[in-house]
């Protein structure tokens, strides 16, 4: 069951990820997919780890990206972070999580400039560094919304 | 034993992410995007994988779609008759102009047949509609539900009912992606309508935004011009509205004047648009090649070659 949970919560992060929204919000959608690995690279190492980072990314490239590994390298740095610090994240209170995971995600912004950057392409406008905020806004409702599911599955195992 | 296990999983962590495995995997995604970057790979990949990827575009799309429709749904019957006349009218609007245009193609292809032009400016297009879903919010993509097994193909021309969208990049079996005018990367010919300026109209990354930078300062450029197609590059065809200017500035250096426009096209809002299904390559530089070849005495079996080969 956690297995389902598991491949269920990285479809659904790939279709919110596509999911349209109303054009003056687009720059507020935050990057659920980092998210939700940041998620099961807290909660779940032993399934998550570089490897999988860069397999996830590479199948976010082709629904999303533009260039074949970008999202590869940014979820590769984010599942590093988090892996290496996840004693510590772990059992930092909600709020603290989230100011983690705002800083992990503000990181994931500069790599991704970086990359767009060396590729040639345009500095995005201010809007840019919007969705981190509102990834660290999303960040308790998922954990907690995650970690009730799995606390129930756990229970009926 | 839960601590134990905590315990465990952390070692494990530890080294699970040495460095060295993420200097591989860091090295193996650099490699794999300046390979792409070159090659264009992902696009073989996406088309070889778009029996997973295409039906993942429907279903992100399908709860908007489901929004809409059950918005039309429980829209009331007065809004609907009111919209109903709205667009009748429209459409009387439309067809008037239209039966005044038959009038004016007529004429033109009277005078044209005396001017022997081979050229035409027969509109071949292809209706689709767009696949509701956000590729990246920085970059201006758009989905349709259209590809290569309706004859789509890379550098086609999208519109709509007010101007040009923006152009075709990829195509999946069933669906294409298009970008548009005003994706930052995007640039696109134009020509103002009053004065015959020739400018590029660059994306900005605002949906409402393009900008004009280098226009000369001699130019005559100035608000509430519309900016057509010029149909220089061979991407676009002539003659398209493109955008009306908003503003003019001197830029930095003072030595050009910098303009932004508006998008004529309703990008954020339309649902369905327009292909243009022949490219406009005759009305570009390889088309005058063509026509510099024997002189008008010897033209007997020439115009037989060009008529067969499009």
């Amino acid at each position: 069951m956690q297995a389902w949970l598991f491949g269920g919560s990285l479809a659904i992060a790939f279709m919110l990820q596509l999911m349209p929204l109303p054009q003056p919000l687009l720059p507020f959608k935050p990057y659920w997919v980092g998210l939700v690995l940041i998620y099961w690279a807290i909660e779940a190492p032993e399934r998550v780890g570089l490897g999988f980072a860069f397999l996830f990314g590479l199948g976010s490239d082709v629904l999303t990206g533009e260039l074949l590994g970008e999202q590869a390298l940014r979820l590769v740095v984010l599942a590093f972070i988090v892996l290496r610090f996840r004693a510590r994240l772990r059992f930092f209170p909600v709020w603290q999580q989230a100011l983690a995971v705002l800083a992990l995600l503000l990181n994931d912004r500069i790599v991704m400039l970086m990359v767009r950057g060396f590729a040639g392409e345009a500095m995005p406008s201010a809007a840019f560094w919007i969705a981190p905020l509102i990834g660290m806004l999303a960040w308790p409702l998922l954990f907690l919304v995650f970690d009730d599911l799995r606390a129930r599955l756990r229970a009926s195992e | 034993m839960a601590i134990a296990r905590t315990d465990n999983a952390t070692l494990f962590a530890g080294d699970a992410v040495s460095t060295l495995r993420l200097i591989v995997y860091l090295a193996l995604a650099v490699a794999l995007m300046v390979l792409d970057h070159r090659g264009g790979y992902l696009e073989i990949l996406r088309r070889a994988g778009s029996a997973m990827v295409e039906p993942v575009y429907r279903l992100a799309a399908f709860p908007a779609d489901v929004a809409r429709a059950t918005r039309t749904a429980v829209a009331t019957q007065d809004r609907l008759a009111s919209e109903n006349r709205q667009l009748r009218e429209q459409l009387l609007l439309a067809q008037a102009r239209l039966n005044r245009l038959d009038t004016l193609v007529a004429q033109n292809a009277r005078l044209k047949a005396l001017l022997e032009a081979q050229k035409n400016l027969g509109l071949s297009v292809q209706f689709a509609r767009l696949i509701d879903v956000d590729l990246d919010p920085f970059r201006h993509r758009i989905v349709l539900d259209v590809g290569a097994n309706q004859g789509i193909a890379v550098g086609q021309p999208v519109i709509d009912a007010h101007g040009i969208m923006g152009q075709i990049v990829e195509v999946l079996p069933n669906s294409a992606i298009a970008m548009l005018i005003t994706d930052p990367t995007h640039a696109i010919p134009v020509v103002v309508e009053r004065s015959g300026v020739r400018t590029i109209a660059y994306g900005s990354g605002a949906i409402d935004r393009l900008e004009l930078p280098n226009i000369p300062l001699s130019a005559d450029v100035k608000i509430g011009d519309r900016l057509l197609t010029s149909g220089l590059g061979g991407r676009f065809p002539a003659g398209f509205p493109v955008g009306e200017v908003r503003e003019v500035n001197a830029d930095k250096s003072g030595m050009f004047a910098a303009a932004s426009a508006r998008p004529a096209a309703a990008l954020d809002r339309s649902g369905e648009v327009l292909l243009l299904r022949d490219q406009p390559q005759p009305y570009g530089p390889p088309a005058l090649q063509e026509d510099m070849g024997p002189p008008a005495e010897l033209a007997g079996p020439a115009p037989e070659a060009q008529a067969g080969s499009p």
